[in-house]
């Protein structure tokens, strides 16, 4: 919605009196050089060293080893793609992520969330400040707090090696989610639940009826950064998950990594690793080039206020 | 519903029967919360706080030792100041600079430009790539002999710049990272950016303010509220950082541990030496700082930080 909203003039732009047009426009001209040359300078050195990777995936050890460092590889090496992806199992690698831990925990977050920004948004009760005061402070509490209890926890259940303590809180809601939706909800006006209670519907069908579609955006905004972050995610499966075959993605690169630095002599380790690094970049990409309006509508409408 | 759930509190005094149903209904939306909390927060919090009385293997019980975890750490652990050292100087750099560029790219990203979104896209991007993949793009880039940065300083006849293996280096080139991977924070900025009523630049342009004024004494006060989210964001984020410097420099965090985070040696100190109470106690430790720093931050936001007026939310 706000995204295309018209921008409001920013310092640089002439928008000023008539009469003070033609002086302006001149220094505007330079601002607009000036601008342009930031925007690529910075814009390369953001992109630069993942289209680095990527061409480093595509060479052999002399090439990359080569000074100056060689640009465009010749002969190019796309063979290092497959062989790079066979090294380890990064098919089940990347089911792992997806279907035993990312879309898991993406269910669970986006249904928790959502049904617990309900009670604290459209609902006024004593208490319910409070209480999201505490949602808001839990963002403070440092992982390392909690990670020891509950890794003892998780190894008392004999749930160590399997996706159970990272998949079984999300469904607990998180704070960040809550946040979100609780901000998008508060933008719904009033009026609509009040009028949907008139005809009989329950505070769970008015959820489940009238805030869920409506929330659409958020929630996409919640899921996204919700899997993206079980993509990234290495700490906590480093944590719980030891066996090869139940590795992410995170982990598995990082096995080629060892690899790389272990046995630095061994054939073609840092094309592998730049092949398999890109592929595991790409569906990043992809989410993030559909989802781009999305992503930052999310932060814009639900805002920071509140 | 209501039946059922009412009987346990039908008897509060001096609430009315609406206020009471949705206390009721309030209470069964945020349970699944509340159960979370206790289980997965609560209860590890205080867990934590008692084993760092402890010695603990988890292979035998934890023997209580008093403050001898907190003291070991203070007087006789030489890893503890290090990382201490590394990290504030890493947070309280990292978190100012990252946020004054970030800041300063919203504002560029907020202008009249073509192709916007796809120059959002790309400042975005870095901060959405997997740790893991960021860290082995680095330590290819930084590589002293063959990495793509010396390996051009070399073929110009410039010196090398040992970024990782010097340890005098070895922290400004983490924060040097950081400040390339802004990207949550320029979204936050942007939004931002996009809330400042435009009626407040039209009218600061009759009365004759330049762009530097407008900027000065519009933009900036009405963006820092954002300013304030990323500081805390930031802080709290910057103690607790791991992945990075753990997978760019290896458990020790490089030469002399000059890399070493403090998480890093609590991570260690957890799965690598099996020392739970010890860690629970760094982790105690980091807790507190990291409390100490948000309420310094939101006690003084009352000077510098300015929410509009008409926020009604």
């Amino acid at each position: 919605m706000l995204a295309n909203a018209p921008v409001p003039p920013v310092p640089g732009n002439a928008n000023a009196m008539p009469r003070q047009r033609a002086p302006e426009s001149k220094i505007s001209v330079l601002i607009g050089i000036i601008k342009y040359a930031l925007l690529v300078v910075l814009g390369f050195t953001f992109v630069l060293p993942f289209i680095w990777m990527f061409i480093s995936a595509l060479k052999n050890d002399p090439q990359i080893y080569t000074i100056p460092p060689i640009w465009i590889p010749n002969p190019a090496f796309w063979s290092n793609f497959p062989n790079a992806w066979t090294q380890y199992d990064f098919t089940r690698f990347v089911f792992n992520s997806v279907f035993l831990y990312g879309l898991p925990v993406t269910f669970g977050v986006i249904l928790s969330s959502s049904f617990i920004a309900y009670g604290f948004s459209r609902l006024r009760w004593p208490g319910r400040d409070v209480l999201f005061g505490i949602v808001l402070a839990t963002l403070m509490i440092p992982y390392a707090v909690t990670m020891v209890p509950l890794f003892i926890i998780w190894k008392n259940l004999g749930l160590l090696n399997s996706y159970s303590p990272l998949v079984i809180p999300a469904y607990f809601g998180s704070a960040y989610g809550i946040f979100l939706l609780r901000q998008f909800y508060l933008s719904i006006p009033q009026e609509l639940s009040d009028a949907a209670r008139i005809d009989g519907a329950s505070e769970l069908g008015i959820w489940w009826r009238i805030m869920l579609p409506l929330a659409k955006p958020a929630i996409t905004v919640v899921a996204l950064f919700t899997f993206i972050g079980t993509w990234n995610d290495y700490l906590a499966p480093l944590i719980y998950i030891s066996k090869i075959e139940l590795y992410p993605v995170a982990l598995g690169v990082n096995l080629l990594r060892i690899a790389a630095s272990s046995t630095g002599t061994s054939a073609n380790v840092y094309p592998n690793l730049m092949a398999v690094s890109t592929v595991v970049t790409i569906p990043v990409v992809i989410l993030f080039y559909f989802a781009q309006r999305t992503f930052i509508e999310g932060v814009t409408t639900t805002g920071l206020k509140g | 519903m209501d039946v059922t759930m009412a009987q346990p509190t039908a008897k509060r005094r001096g609430l009315t029967r609406t206020t009471r149903r949705s206390l009721l209904w309030g209470l069964f939306f945020v349970s699944p919360w509340i159960i979370g909390f206790v289980a997965w927060t609560v209860y590890p919090l205080l867990t934590s706080l008692s084993l760092s009385f402890t010695r603990y293997d988890l292979l035998r019980p934890p023997i209580p030792i008093g403050l001898a975890n907190y003291t070991e750490l203070f007087s006789d652990d030489p890893n503890f100041p290090t990382v201490l050292f590394n990290t504030f100087y890493y947070v309280v750099l990292s978190a100012p600079l990252g946020i004054i560029s970030a800041f300063l790219m919203a504002t560029l990203l907020n202008t009249k430009i073509v192709m916007r979104s796809v120059f959002r896209g790309i400042f975005f991007f870095p901060a959405i790539v997997p740790a893991v993949v960021t860290a082995t793009i680095w330590q290819f880039l930084l590589n002293t002999q063959y990495g793509a940065i010396n390996a051009t300083l070399a073929a110009l006849r410039l010196p090398t710049v040992p970024f990782l293996s010097n340890p005098d280096l070895i922290k400004p080139t983490l924060i040097m990272v950081h400040v390339w991977a802004q990207g949550s924070a320029i979204l936050v900025f942007l939004a931002a950016l996009q809330d400042v009523p435009r009626q407040l630049y039209e009218a600061a342009t009759v009365d004759g303010a330049n762009a530097w004024r407008r900027f000065w004494n519009i933009t900036l006060p009405m963006c820092t509220p954002a300013i304030l989210y990323n500081m805390v964001t930031s802080f709290i984020v910057g103690f607790q950082t791991f992945t990075f410097p753990f997978l760019l420099l290896g458990d020790n965090g490089g030469p002399e541990r000059a890399g070493q985070m403090y998480a890093s040696l609590l991570y260690q100190n957890a799965f690598s030496f099996l020392r739970m109470g010890k860690a629970s106690a760094m982790a105690w430790i980091l807790f507190i700082v990291i409390m100490f720093f948000t309420l310094v931050l939101f006690r003084s936001s009352a000077r510098w930080v300015y929410y509009g007026g008409e926020d009604a939310r």
